[in-house]
């Protein structure tokens, strides 16, 4: 039985602020200037990427009672941004990570409805949840959501928000100047949610988009999470960019559509993953040594190890063995705010990670290295292709989401070199055949919405 | 000797046009009123014809007025946001909500408005009453209009902090000591007001102008009151030059008692304006909208005319010392603007009232605004100055 060979589907995500990024190489451009987005999502449309994706964060990240210096800090607004892009590109999609915790239906719904517009429907949205006190105190609402409550939030919240989307006709604007109508009345209507989190009533203010609604993209990893995706979210940024963990999760997740009436392509599957790339095989392992130097410097060890550890090490040597203190598990919660934190218990991660360093002779700097730097493709342009086609051919995933760790010009290389490759190979695009970003990704629009007259039937 | 004043030229560019007809007259293009490429062509036509910003009103909830009325409207600061890179030098000014949004999501998307059109941005701030615009947020009733503007004026002090969180050389990207930043550029705002409070810092780094240029409306007491302590640009209706030149007054004398320095706000008055290349026409083309529609707008003062005409009553209500500038409304955009660029500003440049353009793109440098230093900034060097003599 041949199965047939699937399309890749590839997005480019803005270098953000954590240690992947790597900002002291002397080739590391601005992370705010617009020119630095303009270059990379440029770059990305050039090599006919499916969408340029942005993350979150709504404060900035505190360790030991203090605003982190050691990596990337600040950005620009995801959806401004975007909309300026919306400018100089042309066909890309754009997507926005935007909290549901600190946002508002209405306001969210016609801000996405505004960027589709502008975008010629290019807009994309990953709905994220936060319940953190941390983050509430730069927000009216302040921090008081329940942990547990956060995805029950950010499900009523999408819910509600494509009800105001719903609420106009895919052509309410006939603007018939001699009858004279603009919007007939039918083709619009009022209105309601009532829920737990929201409890809200009127008329939408903006026109139906050309997507309908914005392409849903989520990261949920849990049980709960994976079920909200397959009744409701388009795209899946997964952290399984390995081949193993990337089939166990693509098979898990794609087996549950069925039950949501979803057909197994309505739901595109697509990991974070990372790449280095050199002439030879041997030349890119060596660049992605010292690629994993950069982004652990010797002063980021040593914070990466407090996470762990609870209490300040400052006074330890990164290139030294790791502290034969034990972790204070009271210090773990409080020592870094504003970023995700371990789950696992810090004093067995402690054991393992002694025992990793003994074994084989590492240095605190050299074992941070080892358990925080993954890069997913390391190798020539010819290797990578094959690597990341075998992985999407065998449902590994349906294309990935790339991360490069400089701005503006980390997507470069592989645009010149890796996505002909992939040409070559028949498994992608060489120009968009679409104008959304629904055609792009395969992806039915949103069916028209009930209870509102079509301009046939209201004329 | 007083410095020079210079005249301030702005258009409204919301919707179609003022007039409720504006839609429906020949030659409009109504189905591209939520495109890009309809807006951005309209702002270069602006920016072409010499006007210094452009303001888009906003607002939540749908328009009243029923089928005839233009319903339906863009997000005004992403739509703006979008003409940045097709502009070179216009301001760009959208209206944001105050009583239902977050202070701390406005100050980033507005540095960041800054930060994609290289420091043309402008920011006005208007709360609303309506209850209906409460329930389509669902968390709290509407407000007094003394609440309303209450809030409004902690919404931009905390704005304004915000914008000042980061000072401007707080990256400083230190390989030796692996620091991206200096924290002790980074400010926590710690606003805490009867309305809402904020932490901080901002997420966004300080924009090109570092603050970006605050219009307001100064229509009612309760609204001029927080203009005086807080806008840059006040936008007021008025029927005529002695009640802008009253109005001016007043506002200069607030803005004094604000501790502010009357020079460096700005007082411009709104006009209404429908031009034609010949008198006749523009009548007869005002009739005619007013023929197609029973509505009106809510404008005190309209102008139909000549594009020399509008320029002689601009001249000579800036020369009485009326007004710093004005925001005109095209009753039907497509009609008066390319008249505006036309005729009125090279008529109001030819008088010598309009100053040339500035070195600079910036926005505040079109108002005779300096760039300010970060209010944590002037407080660190006094505390540095501070410790330096006590050691």
């Amino acid at each position: 039985m041949n199965k047939p060979v699937k399309q890749i589907h590839l997005a480019a995500h803005f270098p953000g602020v954590n240690n992947t990024t790597v900002w002291s190489d002397p080739e590391s451009g601005s992370q705010t200037d617009f020119a630095s987005f303009v270059h990379l999502a440029q770059t990305a449309e050039r090599g006919c990427f499916d969408f340029f994706f942005l993350a979150e964060g709504l404060r900035l990240r505190e360790h030991r009672g203090r605003i982190f210096e050691l990596d990337v800090v600040g950005r620009p607004d995801s959806l401004t941004v975007l909309a300026a892009l919306a400018a100089v590109t042309d066909h890309i999609g754009l997507a926005a990570t935007l909290n549901t915790t600190f946002n508002e239906p209405y306001e969210l719904a016609r801000q996405f409805a505004t960027l589709d517009h502008l975008s010629g429907g290019r807009a994309a949205w990953n709905a994220v949840t936060s319940p953190d006190a941390f983050t509430g105190e730069n927000f009216r609402r302040g921090g008081f959501l329940e942990r547990s409550n956060r995805y029950e939030r950010a499900g009523e919240f999408i819910e509600a928000c494509r009800t105001l989307w719903d609420s106009w006709a895919d052509d309410a604007v006939v603007a018939d100047p001699d009858r004279p109508v603009f919007v007939p009345d039918g083709a619009i209507r009022r209105f309601e949610h009532h829920g737990e989190e929201f409890d809200i009533r009127g008329w939408f203010d903006v026109p139906r988009s050309p997507q309908g609604y914005p392409v849903q993209i989520q990261a949920g990893d849990s049980d709960g999470g994976r079920e909200l995706a397959a009744e409701q979210t388009d795209v899946i940024f997964s952290r399984h960019s390995g081949f193993d963990d990337g089939r166990a999760f693509y098979a898990d997740v794609k087996s549950r559509l069925e039950r949501y009436g979803r057909r197994h392509d309505d739901l595109k599957i697509i990991p974070a993953a990372t790449v280095v790339l050199g002439d030879t095989d041997a030349d890119a392992r060596e660049r992605a040594d010292h690629v994993h130097r950069q982004q652990v410097s010797p002063q980021g060890a040593i914070a990466f190890l407090e996470q762990v550890w609870g209490r300040d090490l400052s006074a330890y040597d990164p290139d030294g063995p790791l502290p034969d203190v034990e972790p204070d598990v009271d210090g773990i919660g409080s020592i870094t705010r504003g970023r995700v934190r371990h789950e696992q218990d810090p004093r067995a991660v402690a054991d393992k990670w002694r025992a990793m360093a003994e074994a084989n002779h590492w240095s605190i700097r050299e074992l941070i290295i080892e358990v925080t730097t993954r890069t997913a493709f390391v190798g020539s342009p010819r290797s990578v292709a094959e690597r990341i086609n075998a992985y999407v051919q065998a449902d590994a995933a349906d294309g990935y989401i790339l991360i490069p760790h400089l701005t503006p010009h980390g997507l470069d290389d592989f645009v010149d070199r890796v996505v002909p490759e992939l040409q070559e190979r028949g498994v992608f695009r060489t120009e968009y055949a679409g104008a959304t970003l629904r055609d792009h990704l395969g992806l039915p629009r949103p069916p028209a919405p009930l209870g509102v007259a079509s301009l046939e039937v209201s004329t | 000797m007083a410095t020079r004043r210079w005249l301030r030229l702005g258009v409204s560019l919301d919707g179609l046009g003022r007039h409720p007809a504006a839609w429906r007259t020949d030659g409009a293009d109504p189905a591209g009123a939520f495109t890009l490429a309809h807006l951005a062509r309209a702002v270069a036509l602006a920016e072409q014809g010499g006007l210094h910003f452009v303001t888009l009103d906003d607002g939540f909830g749908l328009q009243p007025g029923g089928e005839a009325a233009v319903r339906g409207r863009l997000d005004a600061l992403l739509a703006l946001a979008a003409v940045a890179p097709s502009t070179r030098s216009i301001g760009l000014v959208p209206m944001t909500d105050t009583t239902h949004t977050e202070p701390f999501n406005l100050a980033k998307n507005l540095a960041t408005l800054d930060l994609v059109s290289a420091g043309r941005a402008g920011w006005w701030p208007n709360p609303t009453t309506a209850p209906e615009a409460a329930a389509l947020f669902g968390r709290k009733p509407a407000p007094s209009s003394a609440e309303a503007w209450a809030e409004t004026e902690d919404v931009i002090d905390v704005v304004r902090r915000l914008w000042d969180s980061w000072e401007d050389d707080a990256v400083i990207r230190d390989v030796a000591t692996g620091r991206y930043v200096d924290r002790e550029k980074l400010h926590y705002v710690d606003f805490e007001g009867r309305f809402f409070s904020v932490r901080g810092p901002s997420i966004t780094p300080r924009s090109p102008q570092g603050q970006p240029v605050v219009f307001m409306s100064g229509e009612g007491a309760e609204a001029m009151a927080v203009a005086a302590s807080q806008a840059d640009v006040v936008v007021v209706d008025v029927g005529d030059a002695a009640e802008a030149a009253r109005v001016r007054t007043d506002l200069h004398r607030r803005v004094a008692e604000a501790g502010r320095d009357p020079d460096d706000v700005a007082l411009v008055t709104s006009i209404e304006a429908h031009l034609a290349d010949e008198l006749g026409a523009a009548l007869a083309g005002r009739a005619e909208l007013d023929d197609l529609s029973e509505l009106r707008s809510s404008d005190r003062f309209r102008f139909t005319g000549t594009p020399a005409g509008l320029a002689d009553v601009v001249a000579s209500w800036f020369e009485r010392e009326a007004l710093d500038g004005v925001l005109v409304r095209p009753a039907v955009v497509d009609q008066t603007l390319p008249r505006l660029g036309g005729g009125t500003v090279p008529g109001l440049v030819a008088r010598g009232l309009v100053a040339p353009p500035p070195a600079d793109a910036l926005l505040r440098t079109r108002f005779g605004l300096g760039r300010p230093a970060s209010r944590y900034a002037a407080r660190t060097a006094v505390a540095a100055g501070a410790e330096g003599r006590h050691p």
